[in-house]
């Protein structure tokens, strides 16, 4: 990977850490509704993954997208302005926290339903394939949706049909409230693909060049039309669940002790170590990426709400 | 203009639309080599081949999603359930996905999808194989629901359905595969969201759609003989609902009965009646009567299934009680 590229993936990462946190206080000061699922401590992950893509590939994840949302190209203004319900928002302010896409960018969302977005990966693959385009559809989802019926479904569907998806598991340990030995009769979730004849490997998503590199391996065996492929990444999330979790189903030490990998940190020595930066040339982008934070939700903050009058706009398209 | 049955109908719709169209294509349970389960599909398979007329895994949940996910690449795909019934595994792709996705992302995704499926009972095939759940599927926003009634309405809302750029559920009733019709020859559409006048009379308006429409039509031939002419509206469409013709009916004569082979509570009489008194109270001569499914899981038992569905005379009785 050139430095350039590397540089910028940094300052995604740090992006999303600075929009999250912002995200948590405006949801603490009542302008953000609803649900807000944080991505703090996975930010290697959609990161990683999502660098690793050609722009024909499909990018389709859960509820916790706003981090995939800014790797996917989305402006980060559009992004915390969907937070805050404005009518600059991604999505109109139509769909929040959990409904981020942007068909421009090839990021369909953003999806609330537990593993009901599996279904619409193995169509969005279906499409490809049945044009003759050699795009992978690259599918992210919880350890938790793994046990749900949705991904038995599209799992075996996308074998049985040879679909180009990237089935990609982000395993942090925790289905909301409930860790993954205790929903899940096989916790290594990378194990499950063997009952659908699926490769599959597993990476450290707290290292974003070990996620880089298995992903680009894992979308390049998928592309060169070996059907689908499972890809779990190892990861943990810092805060809880959504907002208001009292976490009670996990102790601060582990919290703690995964706080000590954290993936920013750990890509930050690499860059050092290496000397793809100094020092203070990264100090520079943390710098920036704090203030495109705070403009984003200058910007957000400042927007115009959707006009009442449009609330029956785009319930069809015809 | 030709004589066909329903089946032949909506087959002749689906086939012209995919060679039309190559986007179009088919994927459900039993379409592909065995010809459809109703036989709708039969001869798709040996001309369209593998890649356009898709035999799926027994996987709603993957049927309906792919449908919806290949949507949103720019094709058209015809999904079909093979029973309404199955629609339940389903739901949250029917009413939490398709119907939701082109709101919820201010617009971005557009679904151009079809998801057919067979609805009805008094085939003995027992509860759980019988139902006729429309009205569940007309109460969302986002959703598109017909069920035409008659062979020609089945072509024209076919092909709507299909070069549609919304979800749209196209409801067959079982027992009414094998009616024959008048069918333009040549390319029709139907649109969707209209109802129409399908037998004028001045006395009755019978509202009704789907397996309704012939027992009210029968229903229409008999009362004739005594005198009694019948107005028989055919809504043909649940979401989007086109009550005019309804009111200027009513409006006519005074009074209603809606027939529908749904079970009465929250069915879509319920909706119908409403909207009557809403839009036209001043014209209500007699509350309006509702032929409906009894309250009942449909039963296996031949004469106890008959009891419990909705008959000619039960429409005879309905039509003579509020005159």
């Amino acid at each position: 990977m050139d430095k350039q590229k590397m540089l910028d993936l940094y300052y995604q990462m740090v992006l999303i850490r600075r929009m999250e946190e912002s995200a948590a206080e405006l949801y603490q000061a009542g302008k953000i509704g609803g649900f807000l699922h944080l991505y703090i401590g996975q930010e290697a992950v959609s990161t990683g993954l999502i660098a690793a893509r050609q722009p024909q590939d499909r990018v389709i994840t859960a509820y916790r997208d706003h981090g995939v949302a800014v790797n996917c190209g989305i402006p980060v203004n559009q992004v915390v302005a969907e937070l805050l319900g404005k009518a600059t928002g991604i999505s109109k302010g139509r769909g929040g926290s959990m409904h981020m896409a942007d068909v421009t960018k090839n990021f369909w969302g953003g999806h609330a339903i537990v593993g009901a977005h599996l279904p619409l990966a193995s169509g969005l693959a279906l499409g490809d394939k049945y044009a003759g385009r050699d795009g992978v559809t690259i599918c992210m989802f919880g350890e938790g949706a793994t046990n749900i019926g949705f991904f038995h479904e599209a799992v075996n569907l996308s074998k049985v049909w040879n679909l180009p998806v990237l089935w990609v598991c982000e395993n942090n340990h925790y289905g909301m409230g409930t860790a993954v030995e205790r929903a899940s009769a096989v916790s290594e979730i990378q194990q499950k693909a063997d009952g659908y004849g699926i490769p599959h490997s597993r990476a450290d998503g707290m290292d974003l060049m070990a996620v880089y590199e298995a992903s680009r391996e894992a979308i390049g065996k998928v592309r060169a039309g070996n059907g689908p492929y499972l890809l779990e990444i190892m990861t943990y999330r810092f805060r809880g669940h959504s907002m208001g979790d009292p976490e009670r189903y996990r102790k601060q030490e582990e919290v703690k002790k995964w706080e000590e990998q954290d993936p920013i940190g750990i890509f930050r020595n690499y860059l050092t170590a290496h000397k793809t930066a100094s020092a203070r040339a990264l100090d520079e982008i943390e710098a920036r990426a704090a203030e495109d934070s705070k403009k984003a939700v200058e910007f957000a903050e400042a927007s115009p709400e959707p006009a009442l009058d449009t609330l029956l706009d785009d319930i069809y398209a015809d | 203009m030709s004589r066909l049955t329903m089946r032949e109908a909506i087959s002749q719709a689906m086939w012209e639309e995919m060679e039309r169209d190559p986007n179009v294509f088919i994927m459900g349970e039993e379409v592909g080599v065995w010809g459809g389960s109703y036989a709708v599909t039969k001869g798709f398979y040996d001309h369209f081949g593998g890649e356009r007329v898709r035999d799926t895994p027994i996987a709603e949940s993957a049927i309906v999603g792919a449908a919806i996910g290949s949507a949103m690449t720019g094709l058209r795909p015809i999904a079909e359930l093979m029973t309404i019934n199955f629609a339940f595994a389903t739901m949250d792709h029917i009413v939490n996905e398709a119907a939701k996705l082109h709101y919820m992302f201010g617009g971005q995704f557009v679904l151009p999808m079809v998801i057919r499926a067979v609805t009805g009972g008094g085939r003995q095939l027992a509860a759980t194989h019988s139902q006729t759940p429309d009205a569940i599927f007309a109460h969302f926003p986002g959703l598109k629901v017909v069920a035409p009634g008659t062979p020609e309405d089945a072509k024209g809302m076919m092909k709507a359905a299909i070069r549609s750029n919304d979800p749209v559920l196209f409801l067959e009733h079982a027992t009414l595969y094998q009616v024959r019709g008048e069918v333009p020859d040549g390319d029709y559409v139907v649109p969707i969201g209209k109802s129409k006048v399908q037998r004028p009379g001045q006395h009755v308006t019978v509202v009704t759609y789907s397996k309704g429409l012939e027992i009210s039509l029968k229903a229409a031939d008999e009362l004739a003989k005594e005198g009694i002419e019948a107005e028989v509206v055919d809504l043909r469409s649940l979401r989007p609902l086109d009550m005019d013709p309804v009111i200027e009916s009513f409006k006519k004569t005074n009074r209603a009965v809606v027939v529908e082979e749904g079970w009465k509570s929250f069915g879509v009489g319920s909706e119908i009646s409403s909207r009557i008194y809403e839009q036209a109270f001043d014209y209500v001569d007699a509350p309006v009567k509702r032929v409906a499914q009894k309250e009942v899981p449909l039963p296996y038992n031949r004469a106890l299934e008959q009891s419990a569905l909705p008959q000619v005379a039960d429409v005879i009785a309905a039509v003579k009680e509020v005159l």
